[in-house]
């Protein structure tokens, strides 16, 4: 009885865990079946790729989880807004990107909170 | 440096695994993974889940917003039918991104059970490094390589969930919030970085504007039928502007 409440979390864990995220990445072999890396049709995928990539960024950002959200929504859009522009304007770098979007966020929850 | 002779035999696997690795380390990720993964172990302290479990979770879900949703719901005691539909949706994104990468790693040989690694290890991460780097690799090279790239990605995160988890309890709120937000900074810098076509581009503008309206209407499934949406209306405005040409 004790092992089996020990496993229990694990069996949760495999359950709502791996396979609801799992099921997808398997339908994506099914799926690629048939294109190759010249098709239209990659372009397409590709393209969708990238806005479900987008509406979650725009989620974590409009609707984030706890602590975030503790944040004004201002300080954190204008967080990932200056963060984006130190991107452009430094070289295209990701990580100037990311430790300004990241400085501007800290140093304005700071503030505001004050 | 000589380039090697056209007909040389291809370097074993397990060097061109190594050869991920070492990407790996060097790749701005591994920094925004640590961080992130702090946030996700101390999470998971906080929510009661064992070490264990919660690193257990970064090798089956390896998908962090996944892993944020799983956490909170299941600590609130959430019914598990729920948390399983929140996570799945979660994850929808997983399929576009194993799709788009399969035509580049597969060859005319592959095998579907070769596919199996690189697909799981598939998450936003492993997915932008990997599209920025294998087109300039050969073929044969590539799945080793996106296999020891995640492998090195996913110890940053479990350096990460540990530190985090034994340091939980003195996370000052603030720290969280920073952590909390490397993932939608860094995912969105990346994948302009990586947005070399203007399909790319709009793509990430449209569904970076669909993406919250759809949100707010409380449309079901809004991140399917964002990149739906986005990335139909990103492709026709891109072959508009070819046949106009």
């Amino acid at each position: 009885m004790s092992a089996m409440s020990e496993l229990l979390p694990y069996l949760v864990l495999v359950l709502v865990g791996f396979l609801p995220t799992e099921v997808w990445r398997m339908l994506g072999i099914v799926v690629a079946r048939g294109i190759d890396e010249e098709s239209e049709l990659l372009i397409w995928v590709r393209a969708v790729a990238v806005a479900v990539l987008a509406g979650v960024i725009a989620k974590l950002v409009m609707v984030p989880p706890d602590a975030l959200a503790a944040v004004p929504l201002a300080v954190r859009l204008t967080a990932i807004a200056c963060g984006f522009a130190a991107f452009l304007l430094v070289r295209r770098s990701v990580f100037v990107g990311v430790a300004i979007g990241e400085t501007v966020l800290v140093v304005g929850a700071t503030l505001v909170g004050r | 440096m000589a380039l090697p002779p056209p007909n040389d035999p291809p370097p074993p696997s397990a060097l061109i695994f190594f050869d991920g690795l070492r990407k790996s380390a060097t790749s701005v990720f591994s920094l925004v993974l640590v961080g992130t993964y702090v946030g996700i172990g101390a999470l998971g302290h906080d929510y009661g889940f064992s070490l264990p479990w919660v690193m257990l979770s970064t090798v089956l879900v390896w998908a962090g917003p996944g892993q944020v949703i799983l956490i909170t719901a299941l600590g609130a005691g959430a019914a598990a039918i729920e948390v399983a539909l929140a996570v799945g949706l979660s994850s929808v994104r997983l399929l576009p991104m194993v799709v788009a990468l399969l035509p580049l790693i597969k060859g005319r040989t592959t095998r579907d059970r070769e596919l199996l690694l690189p697909v799981h290890f598939t998450a936003a991460t492993m997915w932008v490094e990997s599209l920025r780097l294998l087109p300039g690799m050969p073929r044969e090279r590539r799945i080793a390589f996106c296999n020891g790239l995640a492998v090195g990605f996913m110890v940053f995160a479990h350096v990460g969930t540990v530190v985090g988890f034994y340091l939980a309890a003195s996370l000052p709120l603030l720290l969280t919030a920073g952590l909390l937000f490397l993932t939608p900074i860094s995912f969105l810098v990346s994948t302009a970085r990586n947005a070399r076509f203007l399909v790319d581009r709009l793509a990430l503008g449209l569904g970076l504007a669909v993406g919250p309206a759809l949100a707010w209407a409380q449309i079901g499934l809004d991140l399917l039928w964002t990149g739906i949406i986005a990335g139909t209306a990103a492709y026709a405005l891109d072959r508009l502007r070819e046949a106009l040409r």
